[in-house]
């Protein structure tokens, strides 16, 4: 009983004294800084905005998956749980669309937050802004481009009580890319002029950006034209053809503003003699001589921010990952779409003009004579990764002319398939016998799961910026300033005879084949309202292949594959050499279609619900 | 504490008695269905391209329920008694659909039990009298076109086709034919009389019979309109 009465009375003692003082448990908490000791220490600040850079939204990345470069027939897929790509025969209307404007609130606040802030130096204080605001325009750069004319939200929204104030209707198309161009013009002298800084926004980056979007918006005043029904009749989808040379006009003056050297010295990265390898080496150079590069996501080994694109995407016969390989396989589509030195197109010789094979004593020796982004582009049979060969054999064919691909070949004991392929149905290989080269890391261990690679992902490049200036005069009827844009990206490629005349097919060719892979393919359609007449839902067969390459129109509904196979024949004067045939695999079923309603993704039925103000997509 | 058996049985027996009671609410039951007529006749559309919705208010926020129309111009739903609206929204279909102005406007349907609701649309073209003749594997048709819509809102002719499929399933898209005949809308001389030719490929597994029919692109318009379905025996 006594014991019990002094653990109760010192006990309410101890609740009594430490009551007293109230501010002895009001603490400060250590696992949140609060927003004015955030915003006061620059190290800090930067913290904050590198998770806004870190939550960019690209179309194709290399941290987003190899499957987002696969699809429009530009390549297959050789994973067999990913072959809906070419299966199916349509998109979702609700295919390719984002509406995060959390991410817009927390740029918004930041803005607001660093404005505020009274204890950062005005140096820091004007470039955190500026970088806050780049990357906001960032966004609505990669909204319009997929929904259209969005509610412009430039300050943190606070419910007070009324939603109605809350809700902001859809400004009109041209209004938002207004507010982008208007946007990094503010900002651009708050960025620094330097080609050195890749990682977080330049002058440069803003001076790219504005050519992009300024010539989406011009492309989309004029070709809108041809497509009247995919508009709505407030223009918050669609962009009167009137305005489109105004755009054009933006375009080429922030294009020539970088060429100018006014943002820092940027250049087409020629460093390796070897044309094909320079081109490769583009996206692998991270050091200062590449001042082709304007604006990147970077990666570094060893920290978490690395991707798995090597992984995903290596040669198998030179995996390091065992069957962790092989799965974007570009098509033929793409590879006969690179043109020969001479200019001309040309399908890729497979047979002669009697319909007879033709005999290549080398693998390579069918792709000689085409442009070196080919193979900058495309890793071809028989390409060396890492130190040997690839080895993309489909099987032989034997003195009676019979295609065999099972047991070895013929007196040794050597497979007849090769170990890359390509067969059928045989995931993780080529399928189509050709690998991705542009961004596969050749380092020692890029292909493990453990280490993967750090080859950075470039949003902005220099050779864009040349093609949008090219595009640009060509559409504001200043052919000769176009040709010298272009001519200067095609020299680079090995195409050293200049092109003298110009037309809209040359440009849609030539963004084509230098920009494939990178995340242009659908924007630069959708903006040329190309997209439904090329990806029509025709399926395709050999003759359609390799006929009309070069033309604009031209219809990329299904990826093609070409297998080489080894002719043997002992007594035949082309025994040893080998001979290529066209494949339609058998799980290309579908044929891509792209409707009119495709055109500006679908705004889910929750959002027009939440605000009544939004309009729904036409055609959809 | 001691368990016992028989009374977690029962205790369970309550619960799965008291749970069984109501738990699913009864399924939609009455079915709304139709076709897409002008003059009593079905238009012929390409399967699941034509969308109809149908939007029920006063249950918090909003959204269609949507269905497409199929080839031969019907359409069903199952539904809730109620009141609906109905639209087929945009520029969808190869027609013009209660329009007054420059939108198309809802019509307004009662739901109660099971009935059938034909759509009055009024198409740019009909395709009319398609005949046609296997000789071999050739297989040749001919047909008129009926231009329907003749005052300001009249629309240019921008192809027309003959598709062949082997199954009933005919249209321009990938999988809708085996086998085509285009003919730009600028070629077509005459409108009464408009001929197309296609040869139908070897079949695997081989069947000796195919299906056709003949669309019409319309300039500016996404949807085809076709002619009826026929069953060719080569």
């Amino acid at each position: 009983m006594k014991k019990i009465f002094i653990i109760t009375i010192s006990a309410a003692l101890l609740i009594t004294a430490s009551c007293k003082d109230n501010d002895f448990l009001d603490i400060e908490p250590r696992d949140v800084v609060p927003t004015d000791k955030m915003f006061s220490d620059p190290a800090l600040v930067l913290s904050v905005v590198a998770d806004l850079y870190q939550r960019q939204l690209d179309f194709s990345g290399l941290d987003n998956g190899w499957a987002s470069f696969v699809d429009f027939s530009e390549a297959y897929p050789s994973e067999n749980g990913s072959a809906f790509f070419v299966q199916r025969s349509n998109w979702g209307f609700s295919e390719w669309n984002t509406w995060d404007y959390g991410y817009i609130r927390d740029i918004n606040l930041f803005i607001e937050r660093a404005t505020a802030s009274t204890a950062l130096n005005e140096g820091d204080k004007r470039r955190f802004i500026a970088e806050g605001r780049f990357l906001r325009a960032s966004y609505y750069f990669e909204l319009v481009k997929r929904m259209g004319g969005v509610p412009l939200i430039t300050n943190s929204l606070t419910y007070e009580g009324d939603v109605e104030s809350l809700q902001t209707p859809r400004s009109k198309e041209s209004e938002v890319y207004d507010f982008i161009l208007n946007e990094l013009t503010a900002i651009k002298n708050d960025l620094p002029a330097s080609s050195d800084t890749k990682s977080r926004a330049s002058k440069g980056a803003a001076f790219a950006m504005m050519s992009r979007a300024a010539l989406y918006a011009g492309s989309i005043a004029k070709y809108g034209a041809t497509t009247p029904s995919v508009t709505l009749p407030g223009n918050e989808v669609g962009i009167p053809a009137a305005m489109a040379n105004g755009y054009y006009a933006k375009a080429l003056a922030a294009a020539d503003s970088i060429i100018e050297g006014k943002a820092g010295s940027y250049s087409l990265y020629t460093s390796l003699p070897n044309l094909s390898d320079n081109f490769a080496a583009v996206f692998l150079d991270k050091s200062s001589t590449n001042h082709e590069s304007i604006y990147i996501e970077d990666f570094k080994v060893g920290t978490n921010k690395v991707h798995s694109f090597t992984v995903n995407n290596q040669p198998y016969s030179r995996s390091e990952e065992g069957a962790d390989a092989g799965r974007l396989n570009p098509s033929l589509n793409i590879v006969e779409a690179f043109e020969k030195l001479d200019n001309t197109y040309a399908p890729i010789p497979t047979t002669d003009e009697n319909g007879d094979p033709i005999y290549y004593a080398n693998q390579q020796d069918i792709f000689a004579g085409r442009d070196a982004r080919l193979a900058g582009t495309v890793m071809l049979p028989g390409s060396i990764f890492k130190g040997a060969a690839i080895d993309v054999r489909a099987g032989y064919q034997n003195a009676a002319g019979d295609f065999v691909s099972s047991g070895n070949l013929p007196g040794t004991s050597t497979s007849a398939v090769g170990l890359d392929g390509p067969s059928d149905g045989l995931e993780f290989r080529t399928q189509t016998g050709f690998y991705i080269r542009k961004y596969l890391d050749p380092v020692t261990g890029s292909g493990r799961r453990g280490r993967r690679s750090d080859v950075a992902f470039i949003r902005y490049r220099y050779a864009e910026v040349l093609l949008n200036a090219a595009e640009a005069s060509f559409e504001l009827g200043d052919e000769g300033t176009a040709l010298n844009y272009i001519n200067q990206v095609r020299a680079r490629a090995g195409l050293t005879t200049p092109l003298t005349s110009l037309s809209f097919d040359r440009i849609v060719h030539e963004r084509r084949v230098e920009l494939v892979f990178e995340g242009h393919t659908l924007f630069d359609m959708k903006r040329w309202r190309l997209a439904h007449r090329v990806w029509d839902g025709q399926t395709m067969t050999v003759a359609d292949l390799k006929s009309n390459i070069g033309s604009a129109t031209k219809h990329n509904t299904q990826p093609f594959s070409l297998w080489p196979y080894l002719y043997v024949n002992p007594g035949s004067p082309n025994n040893g050499k080998w001979i290529f045939r066209e494949v339609k695999l058998s799980r290309v079923t579908g044929a891509n279609r792209f409707q009119l309603g495709n055109y500006y993704s679908q705004i889910s039925d929750d959002i027009l619900s939440r605000n009544p103000k939004i309009v729904k997509q036409p055609n959809q | 504490m001691k368990f016992k058996f028989h009374y977690i049985i029962l205790m369970a027996l309550i619960i799965m008695a008291a749970s069984c009671k109501k738990d699913t609410f009864e399924p939609p039951q009455s079915t709304l269905k139709g076709r897409l007529v002008y003059n009593g006749q079905a238009l012929n559309l390409e399967y699941a391209q034509v969308p109809i919705q149908l939007y029920q208010s006063g249950f918090g926020k909003k959204g269609a329920i949507t269905g497409t129309a199929a080839q031969d111009g019907s359409y069903s739903f199952l539904l809730f008694n109620g009141d609906y609206k109905l639209i087929i929204p945009g520029a969808q279909g190869p027609f013009r659909w209660n329009q007054t102005t420059g939108d198309r406007d809802s019509l307004s349907v009662s739901v109660s039990g099971d009935q059938t609701l034909d759509l009055q649309v009024t198409p740019y073209y009909l395709i009319e009298n398609a005949q046609y003749n296997a000789s071999g594997r050739d297989i040749t048709v001919n047909f008129n076109i009926n231009k329907v819509i003749i005052d300001a809102n009249a629309k240019d002719i921008e192809s027309v086709a003959l598709y062949i499929n082997k199954t009933q399933f005919v249209s321009g898209a990938g999988d809708g034919n085996i086998a085509n005949a285009n003919m730009a809308g600028t070629d077509i001389t005459s409108m009464n009389n408009v001929t197309l030719t296609a040869t139908v490929p070897n079949l695997t597994p081989t069947q000796n019979y195919v299906f056709v029919r003949v669309g019409l692109k319309i300039a500016g318009v996404e949807d085809m309109i076709f002619s009826p379905l026929q069953k060719i025996t080569l």
